[in-house]
Order: C-alpha cells, then structure tokens, then sequence
C-alpha cells in the first residue's frame, strides 16, 4: 500500500474525537429522549456553550458603548443606584448555590430533594425579575426614566436585556421541572439549565458592577 | 460505500407536505429553502442595480415603477440601500453558508442532521420573516430607507425629519436586521455545535473537507459578530423611537429643525457596525473559499496544495476579521496612531491571503485540469479575489484612503472580492453539487457560455469603476449631469451600464438551466465527479437521515485524488485502506 495512513495521522483520531455511528441509533420520531435520530446529548451541552459565548458578544457590545458613551458625551448624568440592588444580586448568588445544591440530590437520586431546590431555584428567580422591577421603579422614583440621560438609558436597557436572557433561563426551569422532556435526557437537562443559570449569574455581577462603578 | 458502519433503523421522512416541505425540520429541505431565498433576494438585487445602471446612464429616462417614471436622488439612494441590504444580508451571508452550508455541511461529516434540527427551522423562518419586514418597507408611507446599507447615524437615528424612508421605512430596516442576528446567532449555535459533535468516527479536523472547515469558522465569526450588530440595532431602534441619545449629539440641526437629542456620538455607531461590518465581509467569502478549494481540488485532480496551510490561513483570516473594522473609519477624524495600527492589521491579511492563492495556484499546477463550468467558476473565483485583493491593498493605508474613501473605488474593490467573487463560488458550488440536490447534471454548454459572459461581464463592470475612483467620482450620486468635473466620465458610465445589461441578461441562461434541469436533465450518476467527500458517497436523492442507517467510517483525508498506485484516480474517504484497489 504506497499510502495509508500514517500514525501520526492516527493519533490526530484519537485526540480528535467525533461522533462515534452507534450513537445515532433508535432513532424513532416517538419523542423518546434522543430525538430523530437520537443525536448525542453531549450536542446539548456543546449548544450553550457556544451559545453563551454569543450572548456575552451581544452584551460586551452593550458594556463597550456604555464606556464610549460615556467617555465622549459632556452631558453624563450618574444615577442613584436603586438600592434594592443589593438585595437581588444576593438572591441571584443564592440561587446559583440552591441549582448546584439541586444537582446534588440529582446525581444521588434524590427525586425529592432535587424537585424541592430546583423549585427555590425558580422562585428565587422570579424574585430577582421582580426586585428588577421595583429597581426600575426606585429609578423613576428618583426622575431616570429611559431618555433621560445616557447613563440611565443604559441602566434600562442593561436590566433588561438581562433580564429578558432571565427570564429565558426561568422558562427552562419550569420545563425542565415539569419533567416531560423530548429530546435531551434530564441529566442533560439539568446540566444545560444550571450552566446557563450560573452564566447568567455571573454576567448580573459583572452588569451590577459595571452600573455601579461606571454610572 | 464502504459496509463498516452498524447498521441501525432509520427513521422515515414525515409525509405530510407542510412538515416535509415547508416547516421542515430535514437540513436538506432546509438548505434548499435559504437557496430559493438567497435566489430571490438576488434577481430583485440584480433588478435594483440595473434599475441603477440605466438611472446612472441616462438620467432622464422614465423608468416603470417610480413616481411619473422620474427617479428622484432620494428614489435613488432606496435603491441603492435595497440592492446593498439584499444582496449582504440575504445573499452574500445566507446562500454559502446557511444554504450550501445546511445542505452539505452534516453529509460530510457523516451526520444524521444538523445538531439542532428545530433551532435550524427556526433560524431559516426567521430570515424569512426578516426579509419580508425588509421588503415590505418599501410599500410604507415614505418608502423604505435611503441611509445606506451601513445606516450610519445620526441621520439613520433621527427619523423622517431626515428625509422620506428615513420613518417607518428605517424603523423597519433596523427591525428586520435585528431580526437576521437572531437567526443567524441560531445558525451559528447550530454549525459549530455540528461540526464539533457530530463528526464520523475516523473524522478528525485535520480531515475535514475544507468546505467544512470553511463553514466553522465562518459560523465563528458570525457568533461572534452577529450579537454586537444586534446590539447596535437596538440602540438605533431606542434612539428613533423612545428619545435615546445613543448616536444622537447636541444641537443637531436637521432640515432646519433643532433636535432636542443631548451628548450622543454618531461615531459610536460605525464602531459598532464595523465591528460586525468587517467580520460579516468574511462572512462572505470564507465558505466561498473552502468551497473553491474543494472544486479546484475535485477537477484538478490533485489534492489540495498545503492542505493544512489552507486550514491556517482560513483561521488567521478570521481571527484578524475582528481586529480590523477601523479601516473602514479612516475619515471619521480617529488619531492617526490608530489609523496606523489598524492599517498595518489590514495588511497583515494580505499574507495568509496571499498563502490562500499560492495554494490553489498549486493545486491547478501541473494538473490534468478538467473544465467543467464549477471548474471554470472557480479559477474565476481566483482571479477575481486576485484583483478584488490587491485594490484592498490600496485602501489599506490611510493616506490613499482619505482621497479613495467613498469614491467608485471602493465600489470596484468590495464587489470583485466580496460580491462578484462569493458570487462566482455559489455559482461553482450550484454547477458542482447540482447532481447530488436534483439527481440530475446541469447543462454544462449554457454553463459555460454563462461562465464566458458573466466573467468578461463583471471586469467591464467594475474595473473601469477604479478609474472613475481615481478621478474623484464619489458614490451614492444619483447622476454626475450637473457636477462638472465629473460630467466628462458620462461615457464610462455608459460603457458600464452596457456592460451591466449584457451580465444581467447572461445570467438568464443560468436560470434556465437550473429551473430546466431540475427536472429536465441528464440523470446524474451517484458521484459523476468522481470526488472523494462523502456526500458523493451516498445514493441520490439522499436519504432523509442521510447514510440509510449506514454511517460511515473515515479513513483518509478528503482529497485523495491520483494517489500513485491506486487503481482509481480517487479513493473516497470511507473506503479501507486494505479495500483500495491496486493498479
């Protein structure tokens, strides 16, 4: 054989990875875990990573015209930062520990304590969504309303950009608490969820601290 | 094909039409359906830009469609923002990526489907309905937009005070570019997740199709870029409609109105389109490019030259896509530092570019060239990203910019390399992978006259518009009649537009050719180019899970063409090295 392959090109496989042709089997349209034709759940976790990546983009942009923004207009106005604040960034850090805690009766097997913490997990977040709400009122409260100045135009559309990705975040909770899922497994589920609650945990605080130190 | 992979079940298209053809969950039905789009967009794109050749030529000639058959400049600039957002948008970025991309991407990688099949519905309807809100703004009070397909601010912020089209009609531009972010982030996901999970076993990277490795790195940038496009738009779309003063400075006085806007910077957003603007450029031409390199390679019969120098340079070009949108801002008044540091960048591209080219030089070297008319498109291909190239050397450095900024120049320089030669490879990739989508080969003489034409065609067009640059003759004019220093090119203007009618009308023998030999061509063999990828290792029409149950193993790289002592000029990548025929 003048050409075959060689073993370096080998090795290349092995650490190269792909989809192994088994995995793609049982492949019924029935709505079983696994879909059409029952792709890989590891897809799954690779989406939202890929897919956080996207959105911090999407949000760096905004975060880099905020710095600009407010680097060449004369006319900045800083804002009183609404003092509930505070109070939502501890509930959205306390519900990124109840999600892991969550996990861990997942992973035992722990039906109970898993659905009991998933559930403190969502209401938790609906508790920050509703904190930014009245966060939102305290601004108007002190006269910031959207075109009021650039700085607060930026408050607005920062809450709520994320606050949008939240709420995005708090639907897959209640799906995935509901326990019918179609193509992902639930510890797939649970795994995608968790990771996307934490992303959009950590990105509050780096949006928190961007208002508060940049406003 | 090879019988190492298990066999397992497969499950069956679904039967009902709405679900098989229309909301389809299938990549191929749904690489198909971008085509058809990408097919629509361009024939009313290529109407708007003959619409402006006869208006450049002879401006007073009535023309259907306008308001008494005049078109005013205002008309004018709709136009030209129509065919510039059509033809980028829906054209350029969807029809090598997300169409050729969606159809061919999963068959060569040995995937049963696209990652996500729901998200990839998704992404495609949401183009669609992206495309509608687009055209439908021509049908609003005012019209549709005449800022431009860049909108740059403030007059693209300020509303109709700004002249007709810049109300509901721009609303409805930024809307609808708003709503393409969406769908191609959706797209991005779905490409990267695909390429990185769902390669056959034996698929390493460094044997991926560089029409895949071209696919993933322009699903990278888009991921990368497409977000902070969006977040431009929404800022736009705040400062027209809830009084925002993001691009909106003080004291703006437009028509003679005073805007109550405060402290805004207009250059903030070119930084943001640019820094999407540019990308998106690449955007463009990268699946273009693997898509040549796998057709030079397929005809020439030779492998590609310096496959993993062309994996490389595809990466480095799209890592410094991201480092160079300020050359586009040259003009906008930015410290000359920067405009340096940013003009070197620039040029830095010339260099895995100019590897790229070496490349595919090598590959043709010393081949048994076969001139199919995919073939002939790609060498086209080459020498237009040659030409389009070394003009981008020019605009590169500042000092020429500043005279070439905004002048018929650029014109020529980003439709030979960006629109003209993305063309030419969707035209190779149509031509190339035809027999494998239709299960029947397109006439390859009307091929060839349409190669001839549309090759001389496109030089008459936009070479003669470098001249016009040199001469000072900026873009976006409506009609040089009064401007007298210009009025002297009015026979170059003519010349062009000639040029530009001949090329239109060329391209009707492609239309017949593919609408005819969708049903009326030859019949195609399974794999009548005797290539090597696997997608030509499957029957025809493909299966709907792709493989029948059968996925593939792979053994090669994916352009084994004439390897010494094998009995076929080709060994396909599924085939054992033990089961390789010997000569």
């Amino acid at each position: 054989m003048p050409h075959t392959s060689t073993t370096e090109e080998l090795e290349i496989i092995e650490a190269g990875g792909g989809g192994t042709p088994p995995s793609f089997a049982g492949g019924d349209d029935d709505g079983s875990p696994g879909g059409r034709f029952g792709l890989p759940q590891r897809v799954y976790v690779t989406g939202m990573a890929i897919g956080m990546g996207a959105i911090l983009m999407f949000f760096m942009a905004f975060a880099s015209a905020f710095i600009v923004r407010k680097g060449v207009g004369s006319d900045w106005q800083a804002f009183p930062m609404p003092r509930i604040l505070w109070l939502n960034t501890l509930i959205l850090l306390a519900s990124s520990l109840t999600i892991v805690r969550a996990r861990q009766f997942f992973a035992r097997g722990d039906r109970e304590g898993f659905r009991h913490w998933w559930s403190v997990t969502t209401i938790l977040g609906l508790l920050f969504l509703a904190g930014q709400l009245i966060a939102w009122r305290q601004m108007v409260i002190s006269g910031f309303y959207l075109a009021t100045n650039a700085s607060s135009s930026f408050f607005y559309v920062l809450t709520a950009a994320h606050g949008l990705h939240l709420l995005g975040g708090i639907v897959a909770l209640l799906y995935v608490g509901r326990g019918k899922l179609r193509r992902l497994t639930f510890a797939t589920a649970t795994e995608v969820t968790a990771v996307y609650w934490h992303f959009m945990d950590g990105l509050w605080v780096f949006l928190f601290l961007l208002l508060l130190l940049g406003r | 094909m090879s019988s190492h992979a298990t066999t397992v079940h497969h499950s069956e298209a679904p039967k009902g039409w709405l679900r098989h053809y229309i909301f389809s969950l299938d990549h191929k039905i749904i690489g198909t359906q971008y085509i058809l789009l990408g097919l629509s967009a361009v024939t009313i794109g290529m109407v708007l830009s003959v619409i402006m050749r006869i208006h450049l030529a002879w401006p007073n000639v009535h023309i259907w469609g306008f308001a008494n058959g005049v078109v005013s400049p205002e008309d004018y600039l709709r136009v030209i923002t129509m065919h510039g957002t059509l033809m980028v948008f829906f054209v350029l970025t969807t029809v090598p990526q997300s169409g050729f991309g969606n159809y061919f991407l999963p068959i060569q990688i040995g995937a049963p489907d696209m990652a996500f099949p729901t998200l990839n519905m998704l992404s495609f309807w949401l183009t669609f309905v992206s495309m509608l809100v687009l055209l439908s703004s021509a049908f609003v009070p005012g019209g549709s937009s005449i800022s431009g397909w860049t909108a740059y601010a403030p007059l693209s912020a300020v509303g109709e005070i700004a002249g007709p089209g810049q109300g509901l009609g721009q609303t409805l531009w930024a809307v609808s570019i708003a709503l393409f972010c969406g769908a191609s982030l959706m797209s991005a996901i779905n490409f990267l997740g695909t390429t990185i999970d769902l390669r056959a076993k034996g698929l390493s990277l460094m044997r991926m199709p560089l029409t895949v490795w071209g696919w993933f790195i322009t699903a990278s940038l888009a991921l990368l870029a497409f977000g902070v496009l969006l977040a431009a738009c929404i800022l736009l779309l705040l400062d027209r409609l809830a009084m925002t003063s993001f691009f909106i400075p003080a004291n703006l006085d437009v028509s003679g109105v005073l805007l109550k806007h405060a402290g805004g910077s207009p250059l903030l957003w070119q930084h943001l389109f640019w820094f999407f603007g540019h990308p998106e450029v690449y955007i463009a031409i990268l699946p273009a490019m693997g898509i040549i390199s796998h057709v030079l390679s397929t005809f020439s019969r030779k492998p590609v030259f310096g496959y993993k120098a062309m994996v490389y340079s595809l990466s480095a070009i799209g890592f410094l896509s991201f480092m160079v949108w300020g050359h586009h801002m040259f003009i906008s008044g930015m410290n000359p530092y920067s405009a340096l540091t940013f003009s070197i960048l620039t040029l830095v591209i010339g260099v895995p570019s100019a590897i790229k080219t070496f490349n595919w030089l090598g590959t043709l070297w010393g081949a048994r060239i076969q001139f199919t008319a995919a073939m002939l498109f790609a060498i086209g291909f080459v020498s237009l990203f040659v030409t389009g190239g070394l003009s981008g050397i020019f605009l590169a450095q500042p000092a020429l910019d500043l005279y070439l900024h905004d002048t018929y120049y650029v014109i020529g320089h980003f439709h030979l390399i960006m629109g003209v030669a993305a063309i030419f490879a969707m035209f190779a990739a149509t031509y190339y992978w035809f027999p494998k989508m239709f299960g029947h080969m397109m006439n390859e003489t009307l091929g060839k006259i349409h190669f001839w034409m549309t090759f001389v065609g496109v030089y008459c067009i936009f070479m003669p518009m470098h001249y016009l640059g040199y001469a000072g003759d900026p873009r976006r004019y409506a009609s040089i009649e009064s401007v007298h220093y210009l009025f002297r090119l009015q026979p170059v203007y003519i010349f062009i537009s000639i040029a530009a009618f001949v090329t239109a009308a060329a391209q009707l023998f492609f239309y017949f050719n593919f609408f005819w030999s969708i049903k009326r061509g030859k019949p195609a063999e399974r794999n009548p180019w005797r290539a090597t990828t696997l997608e030509w290792q499957v029957s025809t029409p493909v299966p709907h899970d792709n493989f029948a149950g059968h996925y593939p193993t792979v053994y090669r790289g994916p352009y084994e063409y004439s390897v010494p002592g094998a009995a076929e000029d080709f060994i396909p990548q599924d085939v054992a090295p033990e089961q390789v025929a010997k000569a």
